[in-house]
This record gives structure tokens, C-alpha cells and sequence, in this order.
């Protein structure tokens, strides 16, 4: 009897556990369905050029895929003795160093500045920071390269500095490129911080303001820890596009003058298509992919830090 | 009471309000310019576009630049933009909508590997890969060809991301109840859960529209006949070969721009929402 009852439940917890097995099993067979037609797109046009891209960095590869002989890591090690790759590579730093911080703290200014405004006001500034990205950067770049042009352009005009040439000069290109870029850049951050500020909490705030804090007081003790993790993604998503700065050299300058414009991206660009260096474009997309990695890392512990 | 806190709390110095209205005003005329610009520039002749003095209002316009733009595979090539970009936008809905149910509403084996993976693609520079791309699309046939630029584009995992957050609000127990009453899998899908996750598709349909639409290095690797450009890049090729005409190159400048600028305002709110969602938290 008392064998009896002691196996029964055994039995019925062991049928139990199968038919959950057998649950599960269903579940995670239609989750993979329902995820097949994107997940086809993913690994076929995603996942396996990011491996192609490893692979093939240690090839060295030109136009005739067939004709690649293995070169161990000589792309790697060619990248450093490249001057040109060198120059593109601190042009692309310094472009990270100056547009990041800047995007961020003027972005989160002029969030600050239109959240508290009418609706139809917010939506009307947001729209206006939003235009350079949707105008497209093909669009936006031709028309500044006109009003940077030397004899006809807008900038000389209004500055009585007719033949300057803001993008043939070495000191003012990288300059330019910057400006411009920045123009493209604050859209979206703006979007979301203007968000992440209607979702403070209010009464919080209104808690301070009776305490007598100040604004600034209220902004940093309060406002700042709650909007953290909208600047961390801001940090990232500014990094990734400043890193990747490609339309405006490629159109404006050509990395040029005297390289003094190149960036990684624009590199890798013409080492593929202009020198169909293959090998070494992947390589040194290798290496771009690995420096945006650490920028990133580095943005997130110091903004952990910071948080506390 | 409520109204005096308030007034504490956005009570900014006179002062400083008008400072803050001043510099946005002007931002927002240097935001604004390029485009009119390009539009102002588009509209004038050869000799205004080139005189000494700026010319700020077009005058005498002429739809000149217009005429000589067309007689350029100019309409081919807004024809190939918009269909890149309506294929990528409604390939991408479908799947995203669909991955981003069963990654919010479904618990699997390998769902952290597999969520892990696509975020860490994201985070990824999207430009990189393309090199690669471009062989692998060689290899496939595809050169010259739109489906080069469109298949890859609905690769991009940031449309499953979008979904999955909006999918996680649709609540568990009407899923619960539509199995309970015997409904399949694809008619809980179509009837339940696309319904509630329509504002959601709207978002990152013009999100995925604009983007295709602009994204210029990817067109310029995958299209180089002068037939499958698209109008970024066919604008581009202009400005290669008469870098000095600045009326056609601003006509082309409008045709590119003002219709995407058109679906944006439009669909404003739905864009806001995606960019808003999609935003990693944490």
C-alpha cells in the first residue's frame, strides 16, 4: 500500500514532466518558425559577411576572389606601417573626440530647453533638428559643398573672403566635415531625450523645487541619474555614426587635402573599390570594428562610475 | 497651489527664456537653410547661381535645372529608390513583426544566445560588412541588381529589436485564452497579436522607409550602372561628372529630398515612437 502510494505521485510528476518537455519543445519549435524568414535574413546577409569579413582579413585577396593566397596576419601588420591608414585613423579619432561630447551636451540642451514647451512647439523643434538626417547626407553635402565653394559659395560671400577655399585648406577641411556632421547628428538624440525627460518622475522634482533645490540642483541630483541610460545610448549610437563618417569625406573632399581628411571609413572605401584591395579593406574593418568596441566599453564604465 | 510649483519649477529667469528662444530660433533657420537652399538653388540660372552677391529669394526662377535633370535617367532613379525602399520596408515589417513576437511572448531554447547575438550585431558598424557584402552579393548573381541593396537592409536586426519591445506589452492572458480556445499559432498571431502591435510596425515601417532611402553607402557599393542608381547616388555621379553646375545638382538635391521629407512629415509621430523604442535601455 505504501508502495503504491509512493509511486503513483512519482508516476504522474514523471508524465508531467514530459508532457512540459513536450510543451517546450512545441513552443521552441514554432519560436524558431516564427523567427525563420528574419533570422534567414540575418545569418545570410548579417552573420556571414561579418565572418567573411574576419576570414578574409587574413587573405590577401584583390579582385580575383579565386587567386587569394593565405597571408597570416600581414594586413594587420602592414596597417601600421601605413601612413595613410595612421593619418585616417587619428582624423577618425579626433572626429569621435570632438562630435561626441558636443552632440551629447548640446543635444541634451536643447532637450531640456523644448520639453517643457507646448506640444505643437516640441514637435515643431524636433522636426527642424530632425531635417538634415531625413534630407538624406547626399543632399545635405552638395549643398554645403556650394556654399563652401570659393567664388560662388554662400560662406565666402557673407564673410567677404571670395576664393577662400574652406575645403582645400589643411587646417579648415576636418573642420567643415565636423560642422556638417554635427548638423546630421543631433536628430536623434534630440528625439530621445526630449522622451527620456517627459518620463522623469514629476513628483520627485516638485519634492525638490518645495525643499528649495535649485534648478541645477534639481537637473543634476535628479534628472541627470534618470536620463543616464538614454546618454549611455546616445554615447554609443553617436560613437558608432562619427566612427563611420563616410558620405561627407567621399563627396566633400576625397580624404583629401593632403589626407588631411580621410577617415577609416573612407579608407577602407577606397582600398576595396578604387584599389580592390579586399584583404586589406576587411582587415582594416576589423580593426574599425574593434576600436568602436572599446570606445563603447569605455563609455559604459565611465558612465557606471559616474552613476555611482 | 499645483500651479505656483509649477511656475517654481519652470520658473527660469525671464532672462534666460528669451536667451533660450533666441539661440533655438536661430538654430532653427540654421537647420532649415541648407533645404531651402537647395530648393531657392534648384530654381535659379546659371548666372544667378554663379554672381558674386547672393541672390537669398530666386527673383526670375526658372524650372531650367528641371528640365536638363530629367533628361538625366533622373526618374529611373527615383523609381529604383522607392522601390528599394518599399520592398526593404515591408519585407522588414513582416519578419520583424513576426521574430519580435516570439523573441518578447515565447521562452525557447537558445533565446539569451540568440537575443545576445542580434544586439551585439547592432552595436556593430553597419558599413563594415558591406565590403564583404558586395563579394558575397557577386557570388550570388546579384550585381547591379536592387535585390543587393534591399536583402541586406532587412538583415539588419534593429527591426526585431523595435518589435520585441512593442510586443512585450501585449498581455500574456489573451494569449493564454486564444490557446485555451484551440486557436493555432499564425490565427493568434494575425488576429491577437498583429492587431495590438500595429502602432508598432507603423513606427519602424517609416523608420526602415527613410532610412533605405538615404543610406547612400550601401546604394554605392551595390549599384553602378548608371540605370540602377538610385537618386542619392545618381545626385552623386552628377556631381562627379559637372561638379561646376550647381543648378542641376540642386535640382537633384530637391528630387531627392523633398519626397522623404514629405513621408516624414507626415508620418512624424510614428517616427518619433520608433526611435524612441528602439532605444536600448540600460
Amino acid at each position: 500500500m505504501a508502495q503504491i502510494s509512493a509511486k503513483a505521485p512519482q508516476a504522474n510528476a514523471s508524465q508531467g514532466h514530459h508532457t512540459s518537455r513536450v510543451l517546450a519543445r512545441r513552443e521552441t519549435i514554432s519560436a524558431y518558425l516564427f523567427m525563420l524568414p528574419s533570422l534567414l535574413f540575418f545569418v545570410g546577409f548579417v552573420l556571414v559577411p561579418m565572418g567573411m569579413c574576419l576570414v578574409y582579413s587574413f587573405l590577401d585577396m584583390g579582385i580575383d576572389t579565386s587567386a587569394a593566397t593565405f597571408a597570416g596576419f600581414a594586413n594587420y601588420i602592414e596597417m601600421f606601417q601605413d601612413e595613410t591608414f595612421i593619418r585616417s585613423l587619428w582624423n577618425t579619432v579626433l572626429i569621435v573626440v570632438v562630435s561626441v561630447p558636443v552632440v551629447t551636451a548640446f543635444s541634451l540642451w536643447v532637450g531640456s530647453a523644448i520639453y517643457p514647451m507646448h506640444s505643437k512647439m516640441r514637435s515643431f523643434f524636433r522636426c527642424v533638428f530632425y531635417l538634415p538626417v531625413v534630407t538624406g547626407s547626399v543632399a545635405v553635402t552638395v549643398v554645403w559643398k556650394w556654399m563652401f565653394n570659393p567664388y560662388n559659395g554662400l560662406l565666402n560671400q557673407i564673410f567677404g573672403t571670395v576664393g577662400f577655399d574652406w575645403l582645400g585648406d589643411t587646417r579648415t577641411a576636418i573642420w567643415c566635415i565636423i560642422m556638417i556632421l554635427f548638423t546630421t547628428s543631433i536628430g536623434q538624440p534630440i528625439v530621445l531625450y526630449v522622451a527620456a525627460l517627459g518620463n522623469v518622475d514629476r513628483s520627485l522634482e516638485e519634492a525638490a523645487a518645495i525643499d528649495g533645490a535649485t534648478r541645477l540642483q534639481i537637473f543634476w541630483k535628479i534628472k541627470w541619474p534618470q536620463i543616464m541610460p538614454t546618454t549611455l545610448y546616445v554615447l554609443v549610437i553617436t560613437t558608432i555614426n562619427s566612427f563611420q563618417c563616410f558620405a561627407l569625406i567621399q563627396l566633400l573632399t576625397r580624404g583629401g587635402p593632403l589626407g588631411s581628411t580621410s577617415t577609416l571609413m573612407y579608407y577602407i572605401f577606397d582600398m576595396a573599390y578604387n584599389y580592390q584591395r579586399f584583404g586589406y579593406a576587411n582587415a582594416m574593418g576589423v580593426v574599425l570594428a574593434i576600436f568602436i568596441a572599446i570606445f563603447s566599453a569605455i563609455q559604459f564604465k565611465v558612465a557606471q562610475t559616474d552613476n555611482g | 497651489m499645483s500651479k505656483k510649483t509649477k511656475s517654481s519649477l519652470d520658473g527660469q529667469s525671464r532672462g534666460y527664456k528669451i536667451f533660450v528662444i533666441i539661440v533655438l530660433a536661430l538654430l532653427a533657420v540654421f537647420f532649415i537653410f541648407p533645404l531651402y537652399w537647395i530648393l531657392t538653388g534648384s530654381l535659379k540660372d546659371a548666372i544667378t547661381i554663379n554672381a558674386q552677391k547672393p541672390q537669398w529669394f530666386p527673383l526670375n526662377p526658372t524650372l531650367d535645372n528641371y528640365v536638363r535633370l530629367f533628361k538625366q535617367p533622373a526618374i529611373q532613379w527615383l523609381l529604383n529608390t522607392i522601390i528599394i525602399a518599399v520592398a526593404a520596408m515591408a519585407l522588414t515589417c513582416i519578419t520583424a513583426a513576426l521574430a519580435g513576437y516570439a523573441l518578447a511572448k515565447k521562452r525557447f531554447f537558445g533565446q539569451t544566445v540568440l537575443f545576445s547575438l542580434l544586439v551585439c550585431a547592432m552595436a556593430l558598424p553597419k558599413q563594415v560588412i558591406v565590403i564583404p557584402l558586395l563579394q558575397e552579393m557577386s557570388a550570388l548573381g546579384l550585381n547591379n541588381n536592387l535585390l543587393a541593396v534591399i536583402l541586406p537592409t532587412v538583415g539588419w536586426p534593429f527591426g526585431i529589436f523595435l518589435m520585441k519591445q512593442f510586443s512585450e506589452t501585449i498581455p500574456t492572458e489573451m494569449l493564454e485564452a486564444a490557446r485555451i480556445d484551440g486557436a493555432s499559432e499564425v490565427r493568434t498571431f494575425v488576429s491577437i497579436v498583429f492587431p495590438m502591435v500595429k502602432p508598432g510596425v507603423g513606427a519602424l515601417a517609416i523608420f526602415t522607409f527613410v532610412n533605405t532611402w538615404n543610406d547612400y553607402f550601401l546604394q554605392l557599393i551595390m549599384l553602378q550602372k548608371r540605370e540602377v542608381l538610385t537618386i542619392s547616388t545618381g545626385i552623386a555621379r552628377l556631381q562627379g561628372e559637372v561638379s561646376s553646375d550647381f543648378g542641376l545638382i540642386m535640382a537633384g538635391a530637391a528630387l531627392a529630398a523633398v519626397p522623404i521629407v514629405a513621408v516624414f512629415l507626415m508620418f512624424q509621430k510614428y517616427f518619433t515612437q520608433g526611435i524612441t523604442m528602439g532605444a536600448v535601455k540600460g
